[in-house]
């Protein structure tokens, strides 16, 4: 391991490059920042395997990631050791809010794009976040060493999109190592150090906080004025608490506990802190002896857009599920949650979404973190609904959905930006038409690749858009949202009922066109589901109390073994104790019982099934009943 | 407390060919190797039994006389009908027989003829039962069965004519069979004029060459309400004729029930013997011992390769005829358990732990109080005579039972609940209710 001359707190801002790493998920973010620390020399080499393998383990065994958020490297340029703040977009790259947080702890961002793939659109949106943020861009180009490697079409394609020349668009290669160092040069030469005042009282940005099951919450600061010092009082200057640091300390590669962390740098603070509210992604910290008069900027939090309930298939699961979503929420800010009942599915929680993707990330974070099988409803937005008598009601469950007559709907609108090979410009375009979608402009990024944008309702995205989109376009094509206004609507909320019964978790908001589909996709889909019972279950669509698709799951008549002698006897018990653990998992819906499974496969919007003949006539059919 | 009725089955493991819908434990081959072949196998059989009868008297088991034999297979009749008589003997021996017990075969109409069925009757036979299926030429066809509705007749014929009850296997629910070809086969079995009927619904197992065809479609499954319809055309048709049901499956002039096979509902003792035969016990002490890590998901072994490598497995080391099971020596104070025990599936395993002076026997379980409660739930729920609801340690929760009577699944007679027609066609929903 070298030796680091530049120590905490005693750094001179000129010497300290703060950066991140915008990639899209695959582009190989992480094989290069690993690169970085070995080429850094702060990693062995003989050690950088086994330490990577290490960090794999830990992360699956305290069931969070504690990847190196921000690691302090070495790198010297011209006999000048200089001090780089590597910080990484924590989780997961394709996040536009984590990102921008980190975006806003660094002077640099480097754009790395696979060679082979080009960019994608939610790294795009990055980057235009990062400019906004008067972020240094130095774009990179990775995996130059695969054979299928395209480096002039996308230097080119990146040079139109950030106005440099195609030759100022660095190669790299994560794998071999391959201008990995003229990368950490050009980092030195073009990212501007910090600029804050050394002696001003401490201020720094919190960009990221995580728990630690050994040491409580870890929260990450970027050091903007002033310094903090080992045993000083800290003080929150939002949340408005006072902490008596444990430790202070820099990230290289393991976590060294320091004296002291000065302007401009990177580095963690550890309080002792176990409750998650009290460490505020975005807070200013700052010196309790000797504090700061304004907070930093910080950030907005942002609202949730996406609506769905999350159901622990076991309800014992229940508490389990509420501290995991604490946990997730330390560093997540945008994720909320309250309690929910369902009469389908038990206790829950509503939780409010950033997008599709942020939903997806958080039910895939509880599962594998926190083991947790979950049932989640389908997404909802939220709808202002304004009924007759002229109350207004934010919608963002059906069942919150008024009863009677509406006077008007008005739902969330995005601007949806896809990129695409040509070849799917049809088929984008089929696509967001049928999704109620209104076609915007379009630019050629390149000869084959463009960039469409379409104004569309944001319920129509959450759906199942996003799989048809990669669908429809062999995988090619990719999508980004943001917020843009709302619109008046035709919707209606659909109800699913089972033997007269409503069953909360299947009611939907759609637009009148698509609540035919829905009620008779759903119900045929539960006809399928459910199994026979001994008497026969009818199972309804209805908008309000009139309904429009209906199937009916016949009487079971026949459930008998036909034989049981002697040597059938053991085997047929047996069979009989399966059965009745299974019937543990029944769910009661009045006196229908349904399989847990049943919920699950019919809440999955991922079995595409084509629409079948009969599927088609009943939709016709139902259709026929509005005029 | 009266002696638990005792009877003796007998599994033989042999056919002519095996039908596409079959998953029994028969082979096709005359000599499996290992020194089992059908030449051998009355010799083997009875060496059973004596070892069977060891392991009783050293246990502490004294059966009353057998009130029933039962061959089945497999295709018992493919043996010659002396080596039928010998078992028959040798049981008559170690057991007696009481007066009046039932003996019955089991008869492919392909392997009897008069001279057969006088020589089983002379033996002690009472009855054979004769494997019919159906009297529908292509319905015949689509089970791989050889025989002819003649071949049926002449056998029956014959039975009658030495003297035996008869009985006739029907099958339906088979692909292709129509409404009108059950009928045709259900008043054909009536016309023969037999004095007792099984009829069953197709049961389609994976494993066999029918099941992979059906899993295939390249043959359409059996339906569930297509097999209800039939049931109850059966139920119908043969009530009409004078035979009464007696269980879900079986119907009978009354008197000519068939009492080996009512023993199994009532749960009595018996001895299986022959391969992958199941042999019952309501009380021995010990019993919990005796298969100290039965493999409850193993139950079926089928197919009778699964390794018995494990320690104190029937095929390595079992329990001896001696009584001397291996491992620790039972509890006395533990209470007598029920037990349920079965052979080795193959024929050249079971031979070899024949040869090795073993009951071979591929593993077994005590049956617990919850075990023995369900059991008896499940095969008295079965029978016109109905669940005697008095004797059970835990009776039915009497809001289900009045919820069953209400949905018209079962009817009460006293103490006893009997199901209806409804009630037989969901018979496992009536069980999953009443043990709730």
């Amino acid at each position: 391991m070298v030796a680091q001359h530049n120590r905490p707190g005693s750094t001179d801002q000129s010497l300290i490059r703060n950066f991140c790493i915008i990639a899209h998920i695959d582009h190989g973010k992480s094989t290069v920042a690993d690169r970085i620390l070995q080429l850094s020399g702060i990693v062995p080499e003989r050690e950088m395997r086994d330490r990577f393998l290490d960090r794999m383990d830990i992360e699956q065994e305290r069931g969070i990631t504690i990847k190196s958020q921000a690691v302090r490297v070495p790198w010297t340029f011209d006999d000048q050791e200089y001090t780089l703040g590597m910080i990484d977009t924590p989780g997961h790259v394709d996040f536009t809010y984590e990102v921008s947080r980190a975006l806003a702890a660094c002077e640099g961002a480097v754009l790395l794009v696979d060679a082979t793939q080009g960019i994608e659109a939610q790294t795009l949106s990055n980057l235009y976040m990062a400019i906004d943020h008067n972020l240094t861009i130095i774009p990179v180009l990775n995996k130059i060493d695969l054979p299928s490697a395209e480096p002039d079409k996308h230097a080119e394609e990146i040079a139109g999109l950030i106005g440099c020349e195609p030759g100022d668009v660095l190669r790299v290669s994560g794998k071999t190592g391959e201008g990995v160092a003229d990368l950490l040069d050009t980092i030195v030469m073009d990212v501007p150090a910090p600029t804050g005042d050394p002696e001003a009282p401490a201020r720094a940005l919190i960009f990221d906080s995580v728990y630690d099951s050994y040491r409580g919450i870890v929260t990450y600061i970027r050091m903007v004025d002033g310094e903090l010092r080992k045993r000083e009082k800290i003080h929150m200057m939002g949340i408005g608490m006072t902490h008596d640091p444990i430790e202070i300390g820099v990230i290289s590669p393991d976590m060294t506990p320091t004296d002291a962390l000065g302007a401009g740098e990177v580095g963690y603070v550890i309080t002792g802190a176990k409750d998650v509210s009290q460490s505020k992604v975005g807070d200013t910290v700052t010196s309790a002896a000797n504090p700061a008069s304004e907070p930093l900027p910080g950030y907005r939090d942002p609202k949730p857009m996406v609506y769905a309930g999350l159901f622990p298939i076991d309800n014992a699961q229940f508490p389990e599920l509420r501290d995991a979503l604490d946990k997730l929420k330390l560093n997540d800010a945008a994720l909320e949650y309250v309690p929910e009942t369902s009469v389908a599915l038990g206790f829950g929680f509503r939780c409010g979404f950033l997008g599709l993707l942020h939903m997806e990330i958080v039910s895939e974070r509880l599962s594998r973190e926190f083991g947790l099988d979950l049932i989640s409803t389908a997404p909802n937005v939220t709808y202002e609904v304004t009924s007759e008598d002229g109350s207004v009601h934010h919608v963002t469950n059906p069942s919150e959905f008024p009863d009677g007559k509406v006077k008007r709907i008005v739902e969330p609108m995005v601007a949806a930006d896809i990129i695409t090979p040509k070849e799917f410009i049809g088929a984008v375009m089929d696509l967001c038409q049928e999704n109620r979608g209104i076609m915007g402009t379009m630019e050629y990024l390149s000869a084959d690749r463009v960039e469409m944008h379409y104004h569309i309702p944001l319920a129509e995205i959450v759906f199942d858009f996003f799989d048809q989109l990669k669908s429809r376009t062999k995988g090619y094509a990719s999508l980004d949202y943001h917020e843009d206004g709302e619109q008046e609507a035709d919707l209606v909320k659909v109800d699913i009922l089972i033997q007269g019964e409503k069953v909360d978790a299947f009611s939907a908001i759609v637009h009148r066109d698509k609540a035919y589909s829905y009620g008779v996709m759903m119900t045929k889909k539960l006809r399928e589901l459910i199994p026979r019972q001994q008497f026969e279950i009818p199972i309804q669509a209805a908008i309000g109390s009139r309904i429009i698709a209906r199937e009916t799951i016949r009487a079971l008549r026949k459930d008998v073994l036909a034989k049981c002698y002697g040597g059938d006897i053991s085997r047929k018990r047996k069979l009989l104790e399966k059965q009745k653990a299974g019937k543990k998992r029944m769910k009661m819906l009045g006196h229908v019982e349904v399989p847990q499974e049943a919920f699950i496969a019919a809440l999955s919007t991922g079995d595409d099934k084509s629409v079948d003949r009969d599927t088609k006539d009943k939709i016709r059919a139902a259709q026929k009943t509005e005029n | 407390m009266p002696t638990t009725p005792f009877e003796v089955y007998v599994h033989v493991p042999f056919c002519l060919r095996r039908c596409g819908y079959c998953d029994f434990n028969t082979y096709t081959a005359a000599d499996l190797g290992g020194g089992a072949s059908r030449r051998n196998y009355a010799d083997l059989a009875i060496r059973e039994m004596r070892l069977v009868r060891a392991w009783q008297a050293a246990r502490g088991i004294e059966e009353p006389r057998a009130a029933s034999v039962f061959f089945g297979g497999g295709t018992p009749t493919i043996l010659p009908a002396r080596d039928l008589n010998r078992m028959l003997a040798a049981i008559r021996e170690l057991w007696g027989l009481e007066p009046g017990a039932e003996v019955t075969s089991e008869a492919n109409p392909d392997t009897v003829d008069a001279g057969y069925v006088r020589e089983l009757a002379d033996g002690g036979f009472t009855r054979l039962s004769f494997g019919m299926q159906s009297a529908v030429p292509h319905v015949l066809a689509t089970l791989d069965r050889t025989h002819t509705p003649a071949n049926v007749e002449a056998g029956v014929r014959a039975a009658r004519a030495a003297g035996l009850d008869a009985s006739v296997d029907l099958i339906y629910g088979a692909p292709g069979e129509s409404l009108d070809d059950w009928r045709a086969s259900v008043r054909a079995a009536i016309d023969l004029g037999t004095d007792h009927v099984s009829a069953y619904a197709l049961t389609v197992e994976p494993t066999t060459a029918m099941g992979r065809r059906i899993a295939a479609g390249t043959l359409p499954r059996p339906d569930d309400d297509d097999e209800a319809a039939k049931y109850e055309i059966a139920d119908g048709l043969l009530a009409a004729a004078g035979l009464r049901w007696y269980e879900v499956s079986n119907w009978a002039r009354p008197g000519y029930e068939s009492r080996h096979n009512l023993g199994y509902w009532r749960n009595v003792d018996w001895a299986g013997i022959g391969p992958g035969a199941h042999s019952h016990y309501r009380a021995v002490a010990g019993a919990t011992d005796l298969f100290p890590d039965a493999d409850v998901d193993g139950a079926d072994d089928s197919e009778g390769f699964r390794p018995v490598a494990r320690a104190g497995g029937a095929g390595e080391g079992g329990p001896r005829p001696e009584g001397v099971a291996p491992g620790p020596a039972a509890d006395p104070a533990a209470a007598p358990r029920g037990l349920r025990a079965w052979d080795l599936a193959h024929p050249r395993r079971w031979a070899a732990a024949l040869a090795a002076g073993r009951v071979p026997w591929a593993d077994g379980e005590a049956i617990g109080p919850e075990a023995d409660l369900e059991e008896r739930v499940m095969l008295g729920i079965r029978l016109r005579e109905g669940l005697e609801t008095a004797g059970l340690p835990a009776p039915p929760d009497p809001a289900v039972v009045e919820g069953l009577v209400a949905d018209g699944l079962v009817v009460r007679h006293g103490t006893r609940l009997v199901p209806t027609l409804r009630g037989r066609l969901l018979n496992d929903l009536v069980i999953e209710r009443l043990l709730g």
